[in-house]
């Protein structure tokens, strides 16, 4: 399959968020800002690649019957890397991040694309798979935190466009994420149907 | 609604119509306005008529432009929205709030689902639950009834969440019945909402079941509680005669899109609303909990319609 | 090459395989990690002290060290005391704890100088309702906006801290009186601990929520 094809499948033909509607949990309670949804984007981003080439290279190694448990060991190990090197080297990130990333290991994006690709492609396809996912995540993610940093709070990754005042709180709040979520979805159909 | 049982043949038409049910509401409502206007001036006037037009021009707007229909504003539901949205605002809100409240109310509760008929929730009380989580400061800040000086202070029920049943032994009931009280547009005159509410009963525009059912839940549960230990619990009395509760029960519970249709189902929905009510007020963090009561209840009406369908004509009962 | 067969002997090999090195690897990376996160976490803690003791921004090398921890006589309420020196002479202490506002676990750590006074606060953690309560971080310390709230250089010893709703002096965050009494409560509270060695106080307004 063409790379470039397998990277455009996963940012919009599949887009998790907006398409397949997975990994619903982190999309709602970190894109409490733009830069919030960045990182738990990059950060999963992170995890999908090296689960998705991993995995793919382990996929004759592992029987099937204990298929999900190692999967889910290899997803563990790698959240749990990420998530003492996010402590240890962007901390503030890493506050505002971390209750939502060891639930990285449990996000559905994750074991289903190595359910659904990993285990049925080569390594490299999986890797360019891993990156056009994790991407339209990263991507759906900061839009829709980017909305509700703006509509909540006035800024866009804490450039003040208008005064805080202004912003409706309910944005930041979890009504606003559903209510974004919705519209976002509304318009991304409207603009694939047209 | 009436008119949408099924009865068997022959059919008579009658003259009961969307916009003669939707005006009878604002004549209902015509008392309250007069004493929110009486006690909070020319402010309570202002929220009002900005709730009314943005709401009407946001259904027009959004008609004409976005879903490209014959705009139904003439049949008077926008503009009952706009009321009752401005009902449960404080008066010295700002105008932009109330505008976005409208948005909300409109836009959000009742054009995103298809208009009329439609919305899963009350619009009215959608755009006022989206202000006070949006803008708890400004949605909290209540001016005292005939003051001169802008002075503010907390609801009856504020009152007593912080200060417990001591803080409103002072307030007589006669000045909640009048009211004589801090709080929104339509949460201060209980007598004005309930002559409303009389009216719309003579007239048929609502049936007793909904209100009675909520009513009769509070004073109830809050009976039960004050009598445990009057200390801690306010009577029924003031519970019934404070917050949105009147206003709720009469004017906003009984929004026939989502309440349910059968009186059996309806008293369900009463009741639960009466229940979460008093939950919210006695356990939980907000001192006021109707309009979230009816929100709540107005997702479950579909599931209620489901368990409560009135029996057919000729049903043979399952063995 | 074939797939495995899921046999009782490869899927036992198989699983302790992929443990095996899933454990290896974070043994690694947490001994790689292990200390650059204890020097964020004292850095962090320092730069909260440094900020309580000589306010916001402020330059200047301080030495911080943990020199008691306080149990009240029910067990339920824990301080944490702090000296700052710079260049060998005492700024100040400051104490850690955590009081029930709104939600639980309302910490405040708060700096005083030798007399009593609040050199500054920090909310480390808090659970308070946006836009309402959790303003508390910069209400208080905030005189442009806030003036009638502006608690820093107030010393809880001479007059206790109220807010005017009970007859003190502090304005409460608008519309959330709670979190302002257990804000102010824990203060005080902490004052005594630090001046009058009484872990035991309950100074400071309490109604049923705040309590």
């Amino acid at each position: 399959m063409n790379k470039i094809k397998i990277i455009l499948n996963g940012m919009i033909q599949e887009n998790p968020t907006f398409v397949l509607l997975l990994g619903m949990c982190p999309t709602l309670g970190t894109t409490t800002s733009a830069i919030n949804g960045l990182g738990m984007g990059l950060a999963t981003t992170f995890v999908l690649i090296c689960s998705n080439v991993v995995l793919s290279s382990i996929k004759k190694l592992v029987p099937d019957m204990v298929r999900i448990p190692s999967f889910i060991v290899v997803i563990a190990s790698f959240v749990t890397v990420l998530q003492m090197l996010m402590q240890a080297y962007l901390p503030s990130l890493y506050a505002s991040l971390g209750l939502f990333i060891p639930l990285i290991v449990v996000n559905c994006i994750v074991l289903g694309r190595a359910e659904a690709f990993a285990v049925k492609n080569t390594p490299l396809d999986s890797l360019f798979d891993g990156i056009g996912i994790g991407l339209g995540f990263t991507f759906a993610l900061t839009l829709l935190g980017a909305c509700r940093e703006l509509l909540g709070s006035g800024n866009i990754f804490g450039i003040d466009l208008w005064s805080k005042e202004y912003g409706a709180l309910a944005f930041v709040l979890a009504p606003g994420a559903f209510l974004v979520l919705g519209y976002l979805i509304a318009i991304v159909n409207k603009i694939r149907k047209a | 609604m009436n008119t949408l049982t099924v009865a068997p043949s022959p059919h008579v038409h009658g003259s009961d119509s969307v916009k003669r049910n939707m005006y009878s509401v604002v004549v209902a409502l015509l008392p309250a306005l007069a004493a929110s206007v009486w006690y909070f001036g020319i402010g309570a006037l202002t929220v009002v008529l900005t709730s009314v037009v943005s709401c009407v021009l946001i259904e027009f707007l959004i008609q004409k432009f976005i879903l490209k229909v014959h705009p139904t504003i003439t049949d008077g539901s926008a503009a009952v929205t706009g009321l009752i949205l401005a009902f449960n605002l404080p008066s010295n809100l700002p105008i932009w709030i109330i505008i976005i409240g409208a948005l909300v109310a409109i836009g959000v509760g009742k054009m995103t689902f298809g208009g009329l008929g439609q919305n899963i929730a009350n619009p009215a009380i959608l755009g006022r639950v989206f202000l006070l989580v949006s803008f708890p400061a400004q949605m909290t800040t209540w001016p005292t009834p005939n003051a001169v000086d802008g002075t503010t202070g907390a609801t009856p029920l504020g009152l007593l969440k912080e200060g417990g049943v001591g803080a409103i032994a002072n307030i007589p009931s006669t000045d909640l019945l009048l009211g004589n009280i801090g709080g929104s547009l339509g949460e201060v005159a209980a007598i004005c909402l309930i002559v409303g509410g009389i009216f719309l009963l003579c007239t048929k525009v609502i049936t007793w079941h909904i209100p009675v059912s909520i009513l009769a839940t509070v004073a109830i549960f809050s009976g039960l509680l004050n009598l445990y230990n009057p200390d801690v619990y306010a009577s029924p009395l003031f519970h019934l005669l404070t917050g949105g509760m009147m206003l709720g029960a009469i004017f906003m519970a009984t929004d026939y899109v989502t309440s349910p249709m059968s009186p059996k189902g309806m008293i369900v929905y009463g009741v639960g609303i009466g229940l979460l009510t008093m939950l919210i007020r006695t356990f939980g963090s907000y001192p006021e909990g109707m309009s979230f009561a009816i929100l709540i209840m107005n997702i479950v009406t579909p599931l209620i319609n489901t368990y409560c369908k009135p029996k057919r004509f000729g049903e043979v009962v399952k063995k | 090459m074939k797939k495995l067969e899921s046999t009782l002997p490869n899927m036992v090999i198989v699983l302790t395989g992929i443990t095996i090195v899933a454990a290896a690897l974070l043994g690694v990376m947490n001994e790689v990690t292990k200390e650059p996160i204890a020097r964020i976490e004292q850095k962090n803690l320092e730069d909260g002290i440094k900020k309580v003791i000589l306010g916001a921004g402020a330059q200047g090398d301080l030495t911080v060290s943990k020199i008691d921890t306080i149990k009240s006589d029910d067990g339920k309420q824990t301080f944490v005391v702090y000296t700052a020196e710079q260049n060998g002479t005492e700024l100040g202490k400051a104490v850690k704890t955590a009081v029930q506002g709104f939600s639980p676990d309302l910490t405040v750590l708060t700096g005083f100088d030798k007399d009593g006074n609040i050199m500054g606060y920090e909310v480390l953690k808090h659970g308070e309702t946006p836009g309402l309560g959790a303003q508390a971080p910069e209400w208080f310390k905030d005189k442009e906006h806030n003036p009638g709230s502006y608690i820093i250089g107030l010393n809880p010893g001479q007059k206790e801290l109220k807010v005017s709703k009970d007859g003190g002096e502090v304005d409460a965050i608008t519309a959330s009186t709670i979190t302002s009494r257990a804000f102010l409560r824990a203060i005080n509270i902490e004052y005594e601990v630090l001046f009058r060695g009484n872990a035991n106080a309950n100074t400071g307004a309490t109604s049923k929520n705040a309590d």
